[in-house]
C-alpha cells in the first residue's frame, strides 16, 4: 500500500486527479447545481471541441513538435463542409468525410514544411495559421452561414431521457464524438507500434533516425493526426453553435495548448498521456463551471484559469526539480 | 575567391549578394534588403505614384511603432531562447492602468499637477509592467518552468485582471498631449516613430555593446555552457524578461495613444505576428541569434506589403496570407539553396 503510494505521487496524474477530487467535493457540497447530471452533460458538450482538439495537439507535442494552425484548419473545414452541404444536402457521413479530409490535406501541408525544408514547427504552424485564416476570410469575405441542413442542425441523440422536471439529455454527437476521438487517440498512443514510435520520435529524434524509422512518415502521420481532429472537432462546434463563423475558433489555440500542457505534456516532446490531458482539460472545465456556481462573477474566470496554469507548471517544475536530487543521492 | 563564402559565389543570387556586400555583414539582411527592394519595384509598378507619395510615406510611419515595439518585447526574450506571450496582455493591462489614472485625476487638475498626474500614470502603468516582468522572469529563471508555459499562464491571468477590472468596457478620452504621442508629428515624423526609435535605440545597444547583452546571446545559444562560465544566468533571464514587459507596456502606451482608448483586449492579433516579424528578421526562434538591424527590415517589409495591399484594396487578410507566405519563403531559402547545391 506504501509502495504503491510512492509510486502515485510520482505520476504527474494523481496530483491532478487529487486536486480535481478536491474540487468535486468542494463544489458538490457548496452548491446545489454542481452534482447534477444536467451540468455534467451540459460540460462535456461544451468542453468537447476543445477536448477533441487537446487529442490531437497531444500527440503532436509527444512526437516533438507542436501545430497551433488547427483552429484556422478547423474553420476552413466547417467552411467547406457547410457551404457543400448546403448546396448537395449530404449526410452525417459525407460531411464528416469532408471535414476529415480537408483537416487531412491542410495537416500535411504542415508536415511537408516541417519535415522536407526543415523549419521549425512552431513557425511553420504560426505562418500556416496566418496563412489558411488569411485566405478563408479573403476568400469567403468573413461571411457567417446561417442555414444549416436541418437534420444537420437537429443533431443526434441517443438514448434521449427525460427527467421530472421535463429536461431532457442523453447522448449527444459532440459528447460521443469526445468519446470516440479520445479512444481513438489512446489506442493509436498505447496499443500500437507507431504509437511508441511516435514517443520515441519526441524522447530523441536523433536516436529515433538511426534506429531507422521513417520520420517524415511518422511526421505526416502526426501532422495529418493533427488535421483529422480539427475536422471532426469543427463539426461537432458548428452543430452545437447552430452556425458557421470564419472568424471565432482562430484565438482559441493557446487555450487548447493550455489544457494539454496542465495534463503534463512537454513541449520537449516524448512525454505525455491520454488520462493526463483528459484530466487537465477536466481541471480547467470544473474550475471554470465551479466558479460561475459560486457565484464569482464570469469577467473573472480567466484570472483564476491563468493562476492555476502557473502554479500547476511552477508546481510541476519544483518537483522534477526534487526528483533530479533526489536521484543524484540515490 | 576560392576564401569567398558561397552565398557570395554560387547560386542566382549571388551578384545581388555581393552587390551589398559593402552595406551590411550578415547575409540575413542582405535577402531581407533584395526583398524589399523587389516588393516596393513591384508594388511602385503596379500602384503607381501613389505608392510613394507623402501621404502613403507618412501612413506607414505612423503603423509601424506598435507591432515594432511589441517586437522587440518579443525579439529579446526569442534571442534569449525563450519567448514571452503576455506582451499583449501586458500592454493592455499597462494601457488600462495609465489610462484608468489619466480619466480619472488628469481632468480636474491643472497646471503643475496636470503635467504631474500624466507622469504619476505613466510611471504607474510601467510599475505594472515591472512587476509582471519579474513574476514571468523570476517563475522561468528560479523555478525552472519553460517560457512558453510562463507566460501562457501570466499571458491568462493579466489578461482576466484586465477584464475582471473593467468588466470587458472600454477606457477612453485621454489628455491632449497623450493623444499626440499616437497621432501627432514633429517636423513631419510621427511622434509613435521617434518613440519606436527612442525604445530601439537603447534596445540594440543593450544587445550588442553590453554584457547582459552579450549573455543574452550566449544563454539562448547554450544557456548550461553560459552558466558553467560563470555568468549568473537567472539573473540574466530575469532582468530580459523586466525590459520585455517595460517595452511592452511603452508599446500599450503608444497603441492606447492611437486608439484614444484603453482596452483588455485590444491588438490580440499581434500576439503571433510579433514571431513572424521577429524569426522573419532572422531572429533564431531557438534563440542565440538575431539582431535589431534585422528586425526592423523586417517590420519595414510587412508594413510595406500591407500598406500597399491596402492602397490595392485587397483585404487585410490577404495581408495576412501573404506574411505567412513570405516567412514560410524566407526561412525556406537556406534549405533550398542546400538542394539545388549553393550550400552557404
Amino acid at each position: 500500500m506504501h509502495d504503491l503510494f510512492q509510486r502515485l505521487k510520482r505520476r504527474h496524474e494523481f496530483w491532478l486527479a487529487s486536486v480535481i477530487a478536491v474540487l468535486v467535493v468542494y463544489l458538490s457540497i457548496a452548491t446545489q447545481g454542481f452534482l447534477t447530471l444536467q451540468n455534467l452533460f451540459d460540460l462535456l458538450t461544451s468542453y468537447a471541441f476543445l477536448g477533441i482538439l487537446a487529442a490531437g495537439l497531444l500527440v503532436v507535442l509527444i512526437s516533438g513538435g507542436i501545430d497551433i494552425s488547427f483552429t484556422a484548419t478547423a474553420s476552413i473545414a466547417q467552411y467547406i463542409t457547410m457551404l457543400l452541404a448546403n448546396k448537395y444536402g449530404l449526410d452525417w457521413f459525407s460531411v464528416f468525410a469532408i471535414a476529415i479530409i480537408v483537416g487531412l490535406v491542410l495537416g500535411a501541408i504542415n508536415a511537408v514544411l516541417i519535415d522536407r525544408l526543415q523549419i521549425s514547427s512552431i513557425i511553420v504552424s504560426i505562418a500556416t495559421l496566418n496563412i489558411f485564416y488569411g485566405l478563408l476570410v479573403f476568400v469567403t469575405g468573413g461571411k457567417y452561414i446561417y442555414s444549416l441542413p436541418s437534420w444537420f442542425g437537429k443533431g443526434i441523440y441517443w438514448f434521449e431521457y427525460v427527467d421530472a422536471e421535463e429536461i431532457s439529455y442523453g447522448l449527444n454527437l459532440q459528447i460521443l464524438a469526445l468519446f470516440v476521438m479520445f479512444t481513438i487517440t489512446w489506442l493509436l498512443l498505447n496499443r500500437t507500434n507507431i504509437g511508441r514510435q511516435i514517443y520515441a520520435l519526441g524522447g530523441n529524434r536523433e536516436a529515433a533516425q538511426r534506429l531507422g524509422f521513417n520520420v517524415f512518415r511518422l511526421n505526416i502521420l502526426v501532422y495529418c493526426y493533427m488535421g483529422l481532429t480539427a475536422g471532426v472537432a469543427s463539426l461537432i462546434q458548428a452543430q452545437l453553435a447552430q452556425s458557421v463563423a470564419p472568424t471565432v475558433l482562430v484565438g482559441k489555440e493557446l487555450d487548447v495548448l493550455a489544457a494539454v500542457v496542465l495534463g503534463g505534456a512537454s513541449l520537449a516532446g516524448g512525454v505525455g498521456t491520454v488520462l493526463g490531458t483528459i484530466l487537465g482539460l477536466a481541471l480547467l472545465a470544473i474550475m471554470q463551471n465551479g466558479l460561475i456556481l459560486i457565484g464569482v462573477s464570469s469577467y473573472w474566470s480567466q484570472f483564476f484559469v491563468g493562476l492555476v496554469i502557473l502554479l500547476s507548471v511552477s508546481a510541476t517544475a519544483l518537483s522534477a526539480r526534487r526528483k533530479r536530487k533526489g536521484n543524484l543521492i540515490e | 575567391m576560392s576564401n569567398e563564402p558561397a552565398y557570395l559565389t554560387k547560386g542566382p543570387d549571388a551578384v545581388l549578394m555581393r552587390l551589398l556586400k559593402g552595406l551590411t555583414h550578415d547575409v540575413t539582411n542582405r535577402r531581407l534588403i533584395i526583398l524589399l527592394v523587389a516588393l516596393v519595384v513591384v508594388f511602385g509598378l503596379l500602384i503607381g505614384e501613389r505608392f510613394f507619395s507623402q501621404a502613403t510615406v507618412q501612413s506607414m510611419a505612423f503603423q509601424l511603432p506598435e507591432l515594432g515595439i511589441l517586437s522587440l518585447a518579443m525579439m529579446i526574450t526569442l534571442v534569449s531562447g525563450g519567448l514571452n506571450l503576455a506582451i499583449i496582455s501586458t500592454a493592455n493591462l499597462c494601457a488600462l492602468t495609465m489610462a484608468y489614472i489619466m480619466t480619472t485625476h488628469v481632468p480636474g487638475a491643472e497646471g503643475f499637477i496636470w503635467v504631474g498626474w500624466q507622469i504619476i500614470a505613466i510611471c504607474a502603468g510601467l510599475a505594472v509592467a515591472a512587476v509582471i516582468g519579474l513574476l514571468n522572469g523570476f517563475v522561468i529563471a528560479y523555478l525552472g518552468v519553460s517560457p512558453i508555459l510562463t507566460t501562457l499562464g501570466t499571458m491568462t491571468m493579466v489578461k482576466g485582471i484586465a477584464i475582471g477590472m473593467t468588466r470587458g468596457n472600454v477606457l477612453s478620452g485621454l489628455p491632449e498631449p497623450i493623444v499626440f504621442i499616437g497621432n501627432g508629428t514633429v517636423y513631419g515624423i510621427p511622434t509613435a516613430m521617434i518613440v519606436f526609435a527612442i525604445v530601439a535605440i537603447p534596445v540594440a545597444i543593450m544587445l550588442g555593446r553590453t554584457p547582459t547583452g552579450a549573455a543574452t546571446y550566449m544563454i539562448g545559444s547554450n544557456e548550461k555552457a553560459t552558466r558553467y562560465s560563470g555568468i549568473d544566468t537567472k539573473r540574466v533571464i530575469l532582468r530580459v524578461y523586466l525590459i520585455s514587459s517595460l517595452l511592452a507596456a511603452i508599446a500599450g502606451l503608444v497603441m492606447m495613444a492611437r486608439f484614444n482608448s484603453a482596452n483588455a483586449s485590444y491588438a490580440e492579433s499581434y500576439l503571433l505576428v510579433t514571431i513572424l516579424a521577429a524569426v522573419l528578421g532572422g531572429v533564431d526562434p531557438m534563440g542565440g541569434f538575431g539582431k535589431i538591424a534585422g528586425l526592423i527590415l523586417s517590420l519595414i517589409i510587412l508594413q510595406v506589403i500591407s500598406s500597399a495591399f491596402n492602397l490595392l484594396n485587397f483585404s487585410q487578410f490577404l495581408t495576412l496570407a501573404i506574411w505567412g507566405t513570405i516567412l514560410v519563403a524566407v526561412m525556406a531559402v537556406p534549405n533550398i539553396r542546400r538542394r539545388l547545391g549553393f550550400a552557404d
